[in-house]
């Protein structure tokens, strides 16, 4: 869970390589009583489960555990070699990539606009904050009642205008519509970033800019978005990360991952998979795919946002 | 604070399409809200009819009471709300009180196994809940600790989020605050309950914030945990009630909806300032 | 604590007076459930029944979610060692119920052992085959039954001037009136489907006495295949295809999203369980009626039992297991078999009687004729002696098997494959599952 800007990316491996405090404590017992709580739930409730679901992932069980085969990397040729599963890659794909797009471009221009009015700015930010307190699942309820073929408003539009509206039959709305739904939640979140980003560019920089003739659209572009370069990149992770694992709400709220398997992502077809088909094999080397897909991530995050690209 | 228009170039004109475009985005952005609210002052048979009101009913008082105390067949959103407020405060207060100390250990002090800690912590961030879901589940089955609210809590409450953002915090202490501590002959809990502490409220009022909205919107885990009606959470309660649309009764669905939502929107909202500034201040 | 204190009382009055017979504590069975609402509250007035009745046996019912729901925790309880003595497990969970090996104790193996004789003769035919293995031995307790019949609604049916007292009962008969419906608009649709995989596949199947997979529908092995991909389902498939192409089949979702376009007028023929009837004689508003569902006559002169749906109980095994509860939950199921509370639980649930007897006695009292329509299910479950192919269903992964179905029938109606690519790819894909199942289950 990145909830908290570059902290994080400033506090990873660049930090502990060798900036530390000169004075310090030395009493002998008391720090290993301090992480004890922390470092004893990491291990019951991290390491040895997440070390489990690796094993797993190498066993052929039946549901309850009672025959137990090792299969090597068996479940994971078998997924891989799946033309299901590379479906749900590429949904997700869509999926993740749609709600990013979306819910940053939303944001930026929100943003620039909210930015733009120096008094306003802060009413607008409390106007427009609190979709991040919403749950995913909660949101997906909302749109449910804006989209619904029956109760929906736009719904109902839609169909008495002729389109056929159903996302509950048709693959393309039901994946339009937990994007929209997904986007919604995330651009308050984004816009907060956005905008205490464009309001700590100098003003300097801009003035001269302004001076130098420059339009505002074109100041835009050229100055202000290369300045926002590391906070876009920032969020582009964390709503990447949003998108392929918070959203579960969403999609069990609203389509369960149909009609057709059109919205089943990574993480639904896991839980899918453990949950209500009971095989805990093919499960556990999805886990594990989960786990290296978030593992570059935060690793790229780490990586990449640390070396912020300034002039 | 800048201001990114400069002021050479600014026209009332474009001043009425900022405002134009910000104040439909609020409305597109509370739309979703609004239909909800409404909604749920009205009575099921309007709704499942279709006729999506845009303006308050009458039913409002019995809908929201009939969504409080449950029906025959649904335990009332009373328990539920009472139990994702137990688990939303117990994660967000749990994860600040057990990461703060955790910081606290790894910057201030010198001892064996102090990077391996820190490793170990840091390490977690790559494994959120989701993709150690089933046998996390197991460990708690073997605890017999499923439906409870303990099986609720602690498998989420070790955050390395939170040790980082403190962490990072305390690096910035300055040396002399540990100094005069030190000569004043205070042991390093008195220096970190008289200096630490009260110098890290903003942050912790910011990660308040934070981890009160994510322990209440919580989802897939207490999806597996939290079965009974007892230690039900208000947000998959709610799911629940849509179950198989053929009986839904959507007007008690609505109400509870605005119910599970106000909580998390009030601290976001009334925290607000605190927040964005533990968000993105630490971006300095 | 307060039991302490009563067994220390207890064992110290029995052993200074050795004349009194010893009082025992109530031997405690835990019965996890999936029944919601008013039902939920039927399985507790069940149980209570059980407790009164006696004084050494006290069962506890909880309502644990949905059946999904129960199964996973049940069996997650078994794995940390810890399990309910009974569980209520849907009809499609049966196969992995019964591969569970060491995890289960079979009924029959159960009432032997506790001396309790409950002759598998007693219960429903279609009821026992479901739920016995090859030798006719039943290996779990039938509990909650139903089968998927027709619903009718009578009033549309005189609006498109069609006879009510000569009901059809072919699909042929069906498409004529559906037909008369739409032209007479008697309702917005003329007709839907609940369950579509149950209904128009595997009853269809057994109806038809056509194989849905081989090995008698899994009974006879965990090695067999699917058989849907063969001539009788084409024809039903490209037939209910047809009629949703000429608008007299509106399609309403998955499992029993349709339920509610029958009760408030929208499909004048709907199939449905026919647990569904207290609702509907709480909801619909105009006369109805149910009969067994149509058959294609062209297939077949005499229909076959239909195949039943609801949940059984199941007795799951642990270490710490005392003969006296095995015993306890005998008498439980010697209980539920009586033919009075068989016949309560029938007329309260609208769930099938399990006995033969019970059913007989409501017949006599003249049930089904004040309640016309109440004894559809039970007469297509009894109509014929079971084949291997309307004796039921026991695939691995039947769940992932019927959701299969149900998306490439969606993408069909969706006018994106033809009938024979819908069965081909349900057929393939299904058998992934089932060699799955297999390989996980081989001992």
């Amino acid at each position: 869970m990145s909830c908290c800007g570059t902290s994080s990316a400033r506090t990873g491996p660049e930090r502990a390589r060798g900036v530390e405090r000169k004075v310090v404590f030395r009493q002998r017992w008391l720090p290993y009583a301090l992480l004890a709580p922390q470092l004893l739930i990491t291990i019951v409730f991290f390491f040895w489960p997440a070390a489990q679901a690796v094993w797993f992932a190498f066993l052929r069980q039946d549901a309850f555990g009672i025959r137990t085969t090792f299969v090597g990397f068996e479940n994971f040729t078998d997924l891989f070699a799946d033309p299901l599963y590379l479906e749900v890659v590429r949904n997700t794909a869509v999926f993740c990539t749609g709600v990013t797009i979306l819910s940053l471009g939303v944001a930026l221009l929100l943003a620039a606009l909210a930015d733009q009015q120096i008094r306003a700015a802060t009413a607008y930010r409390t106007l427009l904050i609190w979709p991040y307190a919403i749950a995913p699942a909660v949101a997906a309820v909302l749109w449910i009642f804006l989209f619904h073929p029956q109760i929906g408003l736009i719904g109902r539009a839609l169909n008495a205008a002729g389109i056929a509206w159903d996302y509950k039959l048709n693959g393309n709305q039901a994946m339009l519509l937990v994007i929209l739904a997904s986007a919604w939640k995330q651009v308050s979140y984004n816009f907060i970033f956005f905008l205490a980003g464009l309001q700590s560019i100098p003003k300097s920089v801009l003035e001269a800019a302004a001076i130098d003739g420059a339009r505002p659209m074109r100041r835009f572009w050229t100055i202000i978005f290369p300045l926002l370069s590391p906070t876009t990149f920032f969020l582009i992770v964390v709503n990447l990360v949003y998108a392929f694992f918070d959203t579960f709400g969403v999609i069990d709220a609203l389509t369960k991952g149909g009609p057709a398997k059109a919205t089943e992502t990574l993480i639904y077809r896991a839980y899918v998979d453990g949950r209500v088909n009971l095989d805990l094999g093919s499960s556990s080397a999805q886990s594990v795919v989960l786990m290296i897909i978030v593992m570059m991530l935060t690793m790229v995050q780490f990586r990449y946002v640390e070396r912020r690209v300034h002039y | 604070m800048s201001n990114a228009a400069s002021t050479t170039d600014a026209a009332p004109k474009r001043d009425w399409v900022t405002h134009a475009v910000l104040l439909l985005g609020v409305v597109v952005f509370a739309l979703p809200i609004w239909i909800v609210l409404m909604g749920s002052t009205h009575d099921s048979a309007t709704i499942g009819r279709g006729e999506v009101p845009l303006l308050p009913g009458p039913h409002a008082l019995e809908n929201y009471a009939t969504a409080w105390s449950g029906t025959r067949d649904r335990i009332g959103a009373q328990s539920m709300m009472l139990n994702s407020m137990v688990m939303a405060l117990a994660i967000a207060l749990g994860k600040i009180a057990i990461t703060i100390v955790s910081a606290f250990a790894v910057v201030f002090f010198r001892f064996p196994g102090r990077q391996l800690a820190f490793w170990a912590i840091f390490i977690t961030l790559m494994l959120p809940v989701e993709v150690r879901i089933f046998p996390t589940f197991k460990v708690i089955s073997d605890l017999g600790m499923v439906n409870t609210m303990g099986g609720l809590i602690i498998p989420v409450i070790a955050s390395a989020t939170a040790t980082l953002l403190f962490r990072q915090f305390f690096m910035t202490i300055p040396d002399e605050f540990v100094e005069a501590a030190k000569i004043d002959g205070a042991g390093p809990m008195r220096f970190f309950w008289d200096v630490v502490v009260p110098l890290s409220r903003t942050n912790m009022a910011a990660l308040f914030v934070i981890l009160f909205v994510y322990g209440w919107n919580q989802y897939l885990w207490p999806l597996l945990v939290a079965t009974d009606a007892e230690v039900e959470t208000v947000v998959i309660g709610m799911v629940k009630m849509i179950g198989s649309e053929a009986n839904t009764e959507w007007n008690l669905v609505m109400a509870t909806c605005v119910l599970a939502l106000l909580p998390p929107v009030a601290v976001v909202m009334l925290m607000q300032r605190w927040f964005v500034r533990g968000l993105t201040e630490t971006e300095k | 604590m307060q039991r302490r204190t009563l067994l220390a009382g207890t064992a110290a009055i029995s052993l200074t007076t050795p004349g009194l017979t010893r009082a025992q504590a109530r031997t405690e069975i835990q019965f996890w459930h999936a029944l919601p609402g008013a039902l939920g509250e039927f399985v507790n007035q069940q149980v209570k029944r059980f407790n009164d009745s006696q004084a050494t046996v006290t069962v506890t019912p909880s309502f644990k979610g949905s059946y999904t729901d129960n199964m996973t925790q049940a069996i997650a309880a078994w794995r940390a060692g810890n399990p309910p003595h009974i569980v209520q497990v849907f009809e499609v969970g049966t196969a992995t119920m019964m591969a569970a090996g060491p995890a289960i104790r079979p009924v029959h193996q159960l009432l032997a052992e506790s001396g309790v004789t409950l002759d598998p003769k007693r219960y429903l035919a279609g009821v026992r085959g479901y739920y016995s293995d090859t030798q006719g031995r039943l290996i779990s307790m039938p509990h909650n039954s139903s089968s998927a019949i027709m619903w009718l609604n009578l009033d549309a049916f005189e609006k498109a001037g069609l006879p009510t007292n000569e009901l059809p009962r072919t699909w042929s008969q069906i498409r004529s009136a559906a037909e008369k419906i739409k032209a007479a608009n008697a309702a917005p649709a003329a007709m839907t489907t609940s369950w579509p995989t149950w209904v128009q596949f595997e009853q269809m199947a057994a109806i038809h006495d056509v194989p849905f997979a081989t090995k008698a529908n899994g009974f006879e092995g965990m090695d067999a295949e699917l058989r849907i991909d063969a001539p009788f389902f084409r024809k039903h498939a490209e037939f209910l295809l047809a009629l949703q192409k000429d608008g007299l089949f509106r399609y309403g979702g998955r499992d029993n999203a349709a339920d509610a376009l029958f009760p408030n007028g929208e499909a004048a023929i709907a199939f449905m369980s026919s647990a569904a009837r207290a609702r509907v004689e709480r909801e619909a508003k105009f006369k109805w009626a149910s009969v067994p569902l149509p058959y294609h006559d062209d297939v077949t002169q005499s229909p076959k039992n239909g195949v039943l749906g609801g949940a059984s109980l199941w007795v799951l095994t642990a270490r710490s297991r005392t003969p006296a509860e095995y015993r306890g939950i005998a008498e439980f199921f010697r209980f539920i078999s009586d033919v009075d509370q068989d016949l309560w639980w029938h007329k309260a649930t609208g769930y099938v009687p399990l006995t033969v007897a019970a059913y007989e006695k409501a017949r006599a009292e003249g049930f089904y004729t004040q309640n016309p329509g109440a004894d559809a299910a039970i007469r297509q479950l009894s109509r014929a002696e079971p084949t291997p192919n309307s004796m039921g269903f026991r695939l691995g992964g039947m769940i992932e098997i019927r959701n299969i179905i149900q998306e490439e029938l969606e993408k069909a109606f969706q006018g994106q494959q033809s009938a024979a690519q819908l069965l081909e790819n349900a057929q393939r894909r299904g058998n992934v599952v089932l060699r799955n199942f297999e390989r996980a289950n081989r001992a």
